[in-house]
């Protein structure tokens, strides 16, 4: 359960960021994205997808979350 | 030699290569690359961050140097105690050059070595006794510095003294900051994991200082530099810029910088990042606890000073807006004569980096803006972030190398002949004695600075004076030279 840090971008999008791995990049698609919750399956822009338990009410970014691989 | 496409570069990898045993090939070509700036392309081909391989030549540094060289040491009026034998801290003395303002040994002490000098004594019965008198000598001898550090070396990490037992206690005396910091060098493979160490340090032991303190009073034009080590005279360059731009710059992380500015860093309203790599770790640590946004900018070169400039103002209102123009127009005569003067001296020329931090991709735009062209370009201890961000910046075909090997650099500069070379010491006589141009690019070869419109022309001069020094025509001795004249004559004869 890695660590990650989860940033807006300067255009707006979400980045994920895990220290430990060195990855950085964009988050594509997130299963559940409304004003009540937030989390789910997480795919980022190089296909590799992450799972987190749906947080309520969705966190305000930047925050530090744990991730599980999916 | 001919313009180079992705097949050459990749036949010449490969070529280069061969005389590896199998398994060292198989893990070194994971670390060299051809530039390709389509993104989907240029995605994970690199593999980087991995220990070196034992038996070839690497110039990585350690975590000692990552912390206690490179983020912590500038901080010019805190005490930083190499703890462990004397030579980790006498031979990178003073080295790295950041200048600082101040009396040094009254109150500024960032080129003295104050170390515990580790005896046998102290490997077998422990060094906590001697760090603690230590601590208190210190405290004797300089009053007017505000903290002192505790850099430890590799045998502490070996016998396993709690040096943060003993930094709790002094600092409970005496009431100044003293940090304990875990950068043994044998911890990671690179200097890299120090800047994340000395970092969490940071973090750790001196952000939080003043979190229920509201008596400093910003203003909305607060901006910290950090990343920013000073290297002769650098952040001093950049800040006059961001000064004339209307900003108020409160820390300088860590060149010329204090313990009192880091402790402030938390009020500021944008954090600017020069050194990525150093510095991405505090910087993401301040946006989230204290909502602090942070930007990458570059002040090498006019090109990417004023795309920089325009970027920073951009997190501001229209007074921060006209400054950033103001102050691109202001230099604009300055910096164009500059360029009419070396362009000429200059263009075409081709240049190969391998240095670390940020200069393999920050500097590409000052080349750039010369008329010169990156070629090759690595880094010592890049991470898989570095490299997504260099790809841009290179151009197509272009040699990409990961912690390259001291046979690999001189058979890929062999091969592509570079005009320049740009790289550290360790490097800058081997390619100086085959006859090529070289700078050395950590500390600006005992020149600089380099960053913001003044040492834009510093830096033109410099390369100008590096490349087109007679000396390089001498490189042959002249009867050897005459053969050759003889010959060729003989041969058109």
């Amino acid at each position: 359960m890695p660590s990650v840090m989860l940033r807006r971008s300067e255009s707006g999008r979400l980045l994920f960021y895990v220290a430990k791995k060195d990855l950085e990049a964009t988050v594509e698609t997130v299963e559940k994205d409304s004003d009540e919750e937030w989390g789910g399956e997480v795919v980022l822009e190089d296909g590799s997808s992450w799972y987190i338990d749906p947080i309520s009410p969705p966190p305000s970014f930047p925050t530090t979350l744990k991730f599980k691989r999916a | 030699m001919a313009t180079m496409t992705n097949e050459k570069t990749e036949a010449l990898i490969q070529e280069v290569l061969e005389v590896y045993p199998e398994k060292a090939k198989q893990d070194r070509v994971k670390h060299l690359m051809v530039n390709d700036q389509d993104p989907d392309k240029s995605k994970k081909c690199m593999t980087s961050n991995r220990k070196s391989l034992p038996g070839v030549m690497t110039v990585r540094g350690c975590a000692y140097a990552g912390s206690k060289g490179v983020v912590w040491g500038p901080v010019k009026d805190m005490i930083h105690i190499s703890h462990g034998p004397v030579g980790c801290g006498q031979y990178s003395r003073a080295g790295r050059r950041n200048y600082y303002i101040g009396m040094t040994g009254v109150n500024a002490f960032g080129t003295i070595n104050f170390t515990s000098d580790f005896q046998e004594k102290d490997i077998v019965f422990g060094g906590d006794k001697k760090l603690d008198k230590l601590i208190d000598e210190v405290h004797g001898l300089f009053p007017l510095m505000k903290g002192s550090t505790v850099q430890s070396e590799c045998p502490v990490g070996l016998i396993g003294d709690d040096i943060s037992a003993v930094a709790k206690k002094k600092a409970k005396e005496y009431g100044k900051v003293v940090v304990p910091v875990r950068c043994e060098g044998f911890r990671g493979v690179s200097q890299s994991l120090g800047h994340h160490i000395a970092n969490d340090a940071i973090r750790d032991w001196v952000l939080g200082a003043r979190d229920d303190d509201d008596s400093f009073e910003s203003t909305p034009y607060d901006v910290a530099i950090t990343g920013d080590y000073n290297i002769g005279g650098d952040a001093w360059s950049s800040r006059t810029l961001l000064e004339e731009m209307g900003l108020r710059v409160v820390a300088q992380w860590s060149g010329d910088g204090t313990l009192s500015e880091m402790e402030l860093t938390p009020k500021v309203k944008l954090n600017l990042l020069h050194c990525y790599r150093s510095m991405n770790y505090i910087s993401r640590h301040m946006e989230e606890k204290y909502g602090i946004p942070w930007l990458e900018y570059n002040f090498f070169g006019p090109t990417k000073i004023a795309e920089s400039l325009r970027k920073i103002a951009s997190f501001f209102d229209d007074k921060i807006k006209q400054g950033a123009e103001r102050v691109i127009e202001k230099y604009q005569a300055e910096y164009e004569a500059v360029i009419a003067k070396y362009r000429p001296r200059l263009e075409g020329k081709k240049v190969m980096l391998y240095v670390g931090g940020l200069r393999p991709r920050h500097v590409i735009g000052a080349y750039e803006d010369l008329g010169m062209e990156v070629v090759g370009t690595g880094y010592e201890f890049g991470h898989n972030d570095d490299y997504e961000r260099t790809t841009q910046d290179m151009g197509k075909a272009t040699l990409i190398y990961d912690d390259v090997t001291g046979y690999e650099f001189e058979e890929f500069v062999k091969k592509i002949k570079p005009d320049l070379i740009g790289s550290g010491i360790k490097e800058k006589y081997i390619f100086q004695k085959m006859g090529i141009p070289f700078r050395q690019m950590h500390s600006w070869d005992y020149s600089g600075p380099y960053h913001g419109y003044d040492g834009f022309a510093i830096f033109a001069r410099d390369m100008d004076m590096t490349l087109n020094n007679p000396c390089w025509n001498k490189i042959v001795a002249p009867w050897k030279k005459g053969v050759e004249e003889d010959e060729a004559i003989a041969e058109n004869a």
